[in-house]
Formats: structure tokens, sequence, C-alpha cells
């Protein structure tokens, strides 16, 4: 990163002083997880590591907000960081706040040190951002893999401790460390191949990919990729780490793993389909429409049968990556905005969702036990109403159902799909919904049965509390008024 | 803006109910039936007030402006009728849940509310998509009426409730949202008003499948075989308040967006589709009354009952002539009130004595005569008794429906006759014969109290009122129902002109 830092020459690009100011949000990201290193190291100060981590994504996401109305730099040779960037600047810092407050209430009594965690979620929202703003496929994999790396270790933080939950945390992070990697070796390939038909990296360079004669290649490159954004974003048939590593992970990284870790991948796929229209070659469609309505059907239906909470919302995540492959699919088509706006707004929707969810057992679990078997929360209406009540808001949410943020996302969804007439999967969209009330509503169900006798201690957490609150508050208002949020996101339009 | 009072009142009357148990437990009913009177005031107030543009009471509010989304309200008589109708229920679920319901009645009272809330925003909506925003809205709480306070097999009967309706909802909001794409397409901008919408044009085969969307929305809340299959476990496991709202009320909802929109804004589709929706019509009512019939189950055999009679309902209204819409207007009225009715009698059977098998029961009318000569006039106006509402209702139905479509509707009169079989079996099975308290907690058998009596007195008195001076209604929803037809008329000349 240090590139950016002094005026560079590359490719025929000088950078100026001026270029730094759209910037400013990844520098702020970056500096703070350098001054959390430092300060880890000078003394052990775990409130003071927390504040500063809050405090450099507050300035960082602060920044870009303010940057988002000024007009649209031009972009450079890596990063575009224009609106659509800044925006999900915004939000990826936000949610990185959020899993480190919900991840302060889960490590309380850590019995090993504290203060990495945060600095691997800095280093890990360092290359989201970077992912947000690529325009490049160098910048792509470096974002990529900072991201992936950090959430190692990330998965694997408490291997350590004594009392850690059920050991599986290495597991878990071994698993994701060789898909990932198979996956990033599967991408690399893939930009090899493009390399070497048309010379470029850059997003761009992806016009020129022949079309005609030698379409062999580009097909092959593209379905390279295809393949590997299918393993991160865990697609049908790509999906078959996801369950394994989100019930072994502690809780707040798998919150960080389903919500950052998913978007910022999504993030760059629209930038790509958007901006560069080739992906619209008839056998990659083909196979993102049979990624899509696998992915809707399987997830749904391996959901049906789990009963670990964190295990269901991996294959829940899973149709959900499904539902908004329809609008990609959409973007194919269809020129207008509706497809971007639909895949932004269902993006927003999600990781409320997802964060508020994994909020909740983050907040009910600790290091030493998670809480994650569905009978663990039986009869939570009763003894903890207003947590069960957001809970079955996130839940109901994810189901698609009105009054929240998630109903509005579908809204969006279906109307990209009419939009491009893809009825067969807005059918597999009807049907996974229907799969999938029954395991929300199982879950729902659980918690409004009575409690039983021999119910456990219920842990309490005031900064994971106020994170799931805060979700739920911002789920109900844009379910019911979504105008502002909506034409923010009209704004942001690529 | 009576309206959205309307609705805002039943959301905050809901939360008020649910807080104040903290205070007493006895609150909660209490704050019900307040709002719920408050409300069946509010709508007798706008019994009086002059129509503009057709409409007793309109709001319109931009609501989400990037696709033309208003919170636009209006009700004209049709949709008058359906919110007393509302109101009125809603009053006698409180009186059929206000001894019933010991266990967490606050958060009852708030589900109750809530349900009623949707069903309000339903009868009122005019912009599709606050039309699903509500028809969605009600499904939630009636959920959890069904599967915190059901019976013993609740959960399946919940979930089974919830995922028929909600899938078919989505079909539907697939249809609504391409039909706002349609409009999109020819007039360059988005809207969801239901009077922008009336005037999209399609091809015929496109037409057809958008309209089978709504249908299949309707027809599922309707119910109407083949969607039916939801509704006899729903209702037998619901508390009784909850069979009264779901037969009174939330099916009502469904034959009102028949009318309201599946009809008018397909007038060719629907026109085509007619003979179909009428024979399913005639096989619901056959079919279901035949089931009916071979029920022991006494809540199960009113629900069938139920599909039987909304039958008549979709029969009235693919008819599409006035005669007929009047009938499944006032069938639609009439079958509320005399299910609500049986629904509360067998909730306070079993209440009392723990059973719903009708095999178990016998001989009632010695131990309990008033609820016996309340169920005998409640079965003979279920069965279509000239000078009750129901027949009335039903007789219209088949009449206009005779100017449609002769053979379904000759098929379909002999449901009367399967209606009077199984009604008085009923009656036979339960009330008269040998008493016999082996098989139930018979020393529980108490007749029905005064403060029960005055609900049923009330709804006595609705039929009546209905059979006798049928008038009365006809007038309050017959300019709705001819701007209803006319406004098929016009669009049926736009369509022509259309290249």
């Amino acid at each position: 990163m240090t590139a950016f830092m002094t005026p560079v020459e590359y490719a025929g690009y000088t950078m100026s002083a001026g270029d730094l100011i759209p910037l400013l949000p990844l520098l702020a990201v970056t500096a703070s997880s350098i001054w959390v290193m430092m300060a880890i190291g000078v003394k052990r100060n775990y409130p003071f590591a927390l504040g500063s981590t809050v405090a450099g994504l507050l300035i960082a996401g602060l920044l870009a907000m303010n940057l988002l109305s000024s007009p649209a730099p031009d972009s450079m040779p890596l990063l575009t960081m224009d609106a659509y960037a800044q925006f999900f600047t915004v939000l990826i810092c936000a949610l990185a706040i959020g899993v480190s407050l919900v991840g302060h209430n889960y490590w309380s009594e850590f019995d090993d040190q504290r203060e990495e965690f945060l600095l691997l979620l800095l280093l890990a929202t360092l290359g989201a951002v970077v992912l947000a703003g690529a325009n490049h496929f160098a910048s792509l994999l470096l974002g990529l893999e900072t991201l992936s790396m950090s959430l190692y270790g990330m998965l694997a933080y408490p291997v350590q401790s004594e009392r850690a939950a059920h050991g599986h945390a290495l597991e878990s992070a071994v698993k994701y460390l060789i898909l990932s990697a198979v996956s990033t070796a599967m991408i690399l390939f893939g930009v090899a191949l493009i390399y070497a038909e048309t010379g470029s990296l850059s997003f761009a360079g992806l016009e020129e990919l022949p079309a005609g004669p030698g379409i062999g290649i580009s097909v092959v490159a593209l379905l390279l990729i295809s393949a590997g954004v299918a393993f991160k974003l865990s697609l049908f048939p790509f999906h078959i780490w996801t369950p394994d590593v989100y019930e072994g992970a502690p809780a707040p990284a798998t919150a960080y793993l389903a919500t950052i870790g998913k978007i910022a991948v999504f993030i760059v796929l629209l930038r790509v389909v958007v901006e560069t229209r080739t992906l619209g070659i008839a056998p990659v469609v083909i196979v993102f429409s049979l990624l899509a309505l696998l992915s809707i059907i399987a997830g749904n239906l391996l959901a049906l049968l789990q009963d670990n909470l964190k295990r269901i919302l991996a294959y829940s995540s899973i149709a959900h990556m499904g539902y908004l492959l329809i609008a990609i699919i959409a973007a194919f088509y269809a020129e207008g905005p509706i497809s971007v706006e639909a895949v932004s707004f269902y993006l927003f929707a999600y990781v409320i969702m997802t964060l508020g969810a994994f909020g909740v057992v983050s907040l009910l679990s600790s290091d030493a036990r998670e809480r994650d078997s569905i009978s663990d929360y039986q009869g939570m209406f009763w003894r903890r109403p207003w947590l069960a009540a957001a809970f079955t808001a996130m839940l109901l949410s994810l189901a698609g159902i009105p009054l929240t943020a998630g109903f509005i996302g579908k809204f969006y969804l279906v109307l990209a799909g009419v939009e491009s007439g893809l009825w067969l999967l807005l059918a597999a969209l009807v049907v996974g919904s229907g799969i999938g009330l029954y395991y929300y509503l199982r879950i729902v169900y659980r918690m409004l049965l009575p409690e039983p006798a021999d119910a456990p201690e219920l842990r309490e957490g005031s900064a994971a509390f106020s994170v799931v609150f805060v979700l739920f508050v911002l789920l109900v208002l844009f379910g019911v008024y979504p105008a502002s949020l909506m034409s923010l996101i009209q704004g942001i339009a690529l | 803006m009576i309206l959205i009072l309307l609705i805002a009142l039943l959301f905050v009357g809901g939360l008020l109910a649910w807080f104040s148990e903290r205070i007493n437990p006895v609150w909660p009913r209490w704050v019900a039936l307040a709002v719920l009177t408050l409300e069946l005031l509010l709508m007798l107030g706008l019994l009086g007030a002059a129509p503009e543009d057709g409409w007793l009471a309109a709001y319109n509010h931009a609501w989400l402006p990037r696709f033309g989304i208003a919170l636009h309200f209006a009700a004209d008589g049709f949709a008058l009728l359906l919110l007393l109708l509302t109101a009125f229920l809603g009053i006698v679920a409180v009186g059929s849940a206000w001894s019933e319901i010991n266990y967490r009645s606050g958060f009852f009272y708030f589900n109750l509310l809530w349900t009623l809330a949707g069903v309000v925003g339903v009868f009122t909506a005019l912009d599709l998509f606050l039309f699903f925003f509500f028809w969605e809205v009600m499904l939630i709480p009636m959920y959890f009426i069904i599967a915190i306070w059901g019976h013993e097999n609740k959960f399946y009967a919940a979930k089974k409730f919830f995922i028929f309706t909600q899938v078919s909802g989505l079909i539907m909001l697939v249809s609504i949202v391409a039909l706002a794409w349609f409009h999109y397409l020819q007039f360059g901008f988005f809207s969801f008003a239901y009077q922008d919408l009336l005037n999209v044009g399609m091809n015929r085969n496109m037409e057809m499948w958008v309209m089978l969307g709504f249908f299949i929305g309707f027809a599922t809340k309707l119910p109407s075989v083949p969607f039916h299959n939801w509704l006899p476990d729903a209702h037998s496991q619901a508390p009784s308040a909850g069979s009264i709202i779901l037969a009174g009320v939330l099916l009502k909802t469904g034959a009102y967006g028949l009318v309201r929109f599946a009809v008018p804004l397909f007038p060719t589709a629907a026109a085509e589709f007619a003979p179909v929706a009428m024979t399913l019509a005639a096989v619901s009512i056959l079919y279901c009354a035949k089931v009916a019939f071979a029920q022991a189950d006494f809540k199960r055999l009113i629900a069938y009952t139920s599909v039987s009679h909304m039958g008549f309902v979709t029969l009235g209204v693919y008819a599409w002539n006035e005669l007929a819409l009047q009938g499944a207007v006032m069938t639609m009225l009439a079958h509320g009130l005399s299910s609500a009715a049986l629904f509360m009698l067998a909730g306070a059977l079993q209440h009392r004595i723990h059973t719903r098998n009708m095999l178990e029961m016998g001989g009632f009318w010695g131990r309990a005569p008033r609820m016996s000569a309340v169920a005998l006039f409640f079965s003979i106006a279920a069965l279509g008794m000239p000078g009750l509402g129901n027949f009335v209702g039903e007789f219209l139905a088949l009449l206009g429906a005779f100017q449609a479509n002769q053979v379904l509707t000759i098929v379909s009169a002999f449901g009367l006759i399967f209606a009077s079989v199984y009604s008085l079996w009923v009656i036979q099975k339960v009330f008269h014969g040998k008493y016999s308290d082996d098989a139930f907690d018979g020393g529980n058998l108490l007749d029905l109290d005064n403060r029960e009596m005055v609900y049923y007195a009330a709804m006595m008195a609705g039929l009546v009122w209905m059979g006798v001076y049928p008038q009365s209604f006809l007038d309050l929803s017959a300019p709705a129902l001819q701007s209803l037809l006319e406004g098929q008329a016009g669009n049926a000349v736009i369509g022509a002109l259309r290249p």
C-alpha cells in the first residue's frame, strides 16, 4: 500500500496528492491497523485496542460517507473510489464496528490474548475496502488475499485456548484455508488466461476478450474465475465448506465471514458484470443461472434437517447468494440501473439481518460455550422478550416478510428478475422462499415454546445487545420507510 | 385521513394491549375491546359520508417515489361493508377469547389487533404494493395465534397455513411486479396505483399468466379447491378467536381481491378463465360439502363447509354481473357471521368438554338448551334458510351465475341440498340422541352464560336483518360494484383500440 503514499508513475498514470482524497477511508483503515498493532506491541490493553479499532473504523466510515456526495474522481489504475465504492466502504466499516462490539461480548472471559482478533479484523476490513474499489485483477487478488488471510486467523482464533468451545476452530480454519487457496488458484489461472488473450489485467481489458473465433479461451478463463468466485460465495456445488466452517468457528468470526466476507466478493462481481458486459458470453450466463438455481434449491433443502443454528444460517446463506445472483444475471440482460440497485439493496438488507442473527448467537455464546443448537433457544420469547423479538425479526427478514428490510430486498430482486424475464429463476425464488419458511419458522417456534425447566442461564451483554438493537431498528426502518435508502442507492448506481 | 387512523389505531392498540399486561393481566382484553369498539364507531361514522369520485374516504401520500408507490387508501361501499364486518367480528373474537385465553394474554391481543390491522389495510389499499404489504402483514400475527394458543397439532397447522399463504403470496408478488413493469414499458414511469394499472395492456398469453398469479394468491386465501388444503388444519387447530378471524375475515380478503383486482385488472383473461374458475367453484361447493359430511371433528367440519360456501362467492365473482356480485358480497357478509358464530360455538364446546370429536357427543339439548338453540339457528342459517342472510347471498349468486353459465350453476345448486344434510346431521348427532358423559368430561357442560349470549344475539340480529331487509346492504355496495363493472367495460374498449 505504500505505493499510494508517494507520487508514482504507473502505466502512464501520474498520481497527485489530490488523488489521495478519495483514498482517505482506505488510508484510515490502514493507519488504524498499524496503530493498533503498535499499541499492542507497547502495552496490551484490550479496552484501548477496542476503542482504537472502533474509532479508526468510525473515522474511515465517516470519511467515506463525506466522499459519497463529492463528484466521482478519475479512476486510478488499480482502484476506482467512486460513489459505489464509498457506499460499500461505509457499509463495511459499520459492519466491522458491529462485529468488533459483538466480539467484545463473546471474548469477555477468554483465557488467551484478545487484542489480535481486533488487528485481524482491521486487516480483513482493509482487504474488503480494497475489493470495494478494485478495478484491476491485481487489486482484486490483493484485496481478496488480505481478506482471506486475516479470516484464517480469525476463524482459528481460540486455538490456543484451554476452554475453547468444542475445538473445531482449527478444523474450520484449515478447511477454509485449503478451499480458499484452491479457489484463489483457479481465479489466478483464469486471470492468466485473460492476460494471455488481451495483454491487460484491468477489468476494462475484459471487453477485448475474443467473442468470435477463440471464444473457447475466453469461456474457460471466465468459468475458472466464476468457479473461484463461487467458492468464495459458497454457491452450490462449491458450498461444501460453508456449514463446517460456520459451525466450527467462533461466532464473531462466523459473523464476519458471513457478512463482509461474502459481500466484498459480491461487490467486485457486480462491478465486473456491469462495467464490462463481456460476461454476457452465452455459456457463462447459463452457468451462472444454473449456479443460482441450484444454490437456491439445494441451500434451502439442506437447511431443512439441521438442528444447529449456525449450520442453518450457513445453508440459508447459500440460498441467499443464489437469490442475489438472480439480480446479477438480470444485469447481463437488462441495461437499466435496477439490477445494480437490487443487488445493493439486498446486500444491505442481507448484512443487517445476518449480522443481527449472528449477533444474537454471539451475545448468548462465549468462547467456552457456543449457543448454536436450536434447543438452546427454547422459550427465549418469555425469558428475553426484546432479544427474541429482534431475533424473530431477523429471521422473518431472511424469509422476506414485510415490515422488514428483507422484504423490500426481495421485492427488488423480483423486479430485477421480471425486468429481464427470468421466469424460471423467479419460480425457484418462490419455491425456495417457501421451503425457507419452514426452517426459519422452526427456530421462531422454538423460541415460542414454554421454557424448559432446566434452562441454562443466558448470558447478558450490553455492547452486543446494543448492536443487535440498532440492527433491529434499521431492519424495521428500512422495511417500512426505505425511500431514503432507495434514493441513496439510486445515486451510487454504476 | 380517517383510514390511516383506523389502521394506526389497531397497530397502536396492539402495542398498548401487550404492554398493559404488565400492569394487570386482565387489561389487554379491555384494551382490545375498547380499541375495536372505537374502530367500529369510526367506521359507522363513514356510513353517512358523501362519496367523492366514488370513494367514501381516501388518503394519498407518496411512500416510495422511486417506484411510484404511494400510501393510497380508499374505501367505497363494498370495502366499508367488509370493514364493518372486520370490526364487528373482531369484537366477537375478543368476546370468544375473553375467558379462554389466559396464557400470555397481552401478546395474544397484540396479535389479534395486528392481524385485523393487516385486514383493514388490505380492504382499503389502492396501491398494489401497499396491498401486498398488508396482505403479508396479517400472516405473521395469525401464525403466532395458531402456533402459541392452538390445540394439539398447532405447529404443523400454523406452519402449513403460513407456507401456503406465503408462497401463493409470492407468486402474486411476481404478478404485481410484472404488471407494474408492463406499465413502465408502456407509459415510461413506475406506478403501482390501481387506477394506473387498470390501463395496462398486455398480449393475451402474458395477461393470462399474470392473471393466474393473482388468482392463485386469492384462491389460496379464499380458499378454493385445489388450494384449500391448509384450511381444515388451520381452523381446527386455532383457538376459537383465531378461527373466527380466519373464517370470518381472512377468507374474505381473498374474495375481496378477486372482485377488486383479479377480474378488473385483466378483463379479457378473466373472461376467458371464467369457465375454469366457475368449475373450480362448483367442485369446491360439492366436494367440500361431501368431505364435511365425513368429518368427526366439529371444527374441521365447519372448516370444510366454509370452503363449500366460499365456492358460491367464486361462482358469483366470475359470473361478473351485478346480481351475481351482489350475491357474492352478501354471501361474504352472511358467511362471515354464521361461520364465526359456529366456530365460537365449537370453541365454547371444546372449552367445556375438551373434545371436538362429535362421535363422543350426543343429547346435549337437555343439558345446554341455550347452546343448542343457538347452534340450530346458525346451522339453518348456514344451510340457506330463507329469511336469513346466507339465503339471500347464495340465491343472488346462483341467479346471477345462471345468466353466465347454466350447467355449472345447476350443478352448484345441489350444494344447498348437501348443506342441509351435513348441517342437520350435526344438530342430530350433537344435540339430539342419548346423552352420555363417559366419553368426555361431561360435568363441565354448562350452558352459555349471558355475556356469551349477547354476542350470539348480535350475530343473529345481523343475519335476520340481512335476510329480511337485504336492500340496506345492497344499496351500499351497489355503486361500488357498478363502477367495477363499468370500469371493466371501459377497459375492454381501451383494449380493443390498442394495436
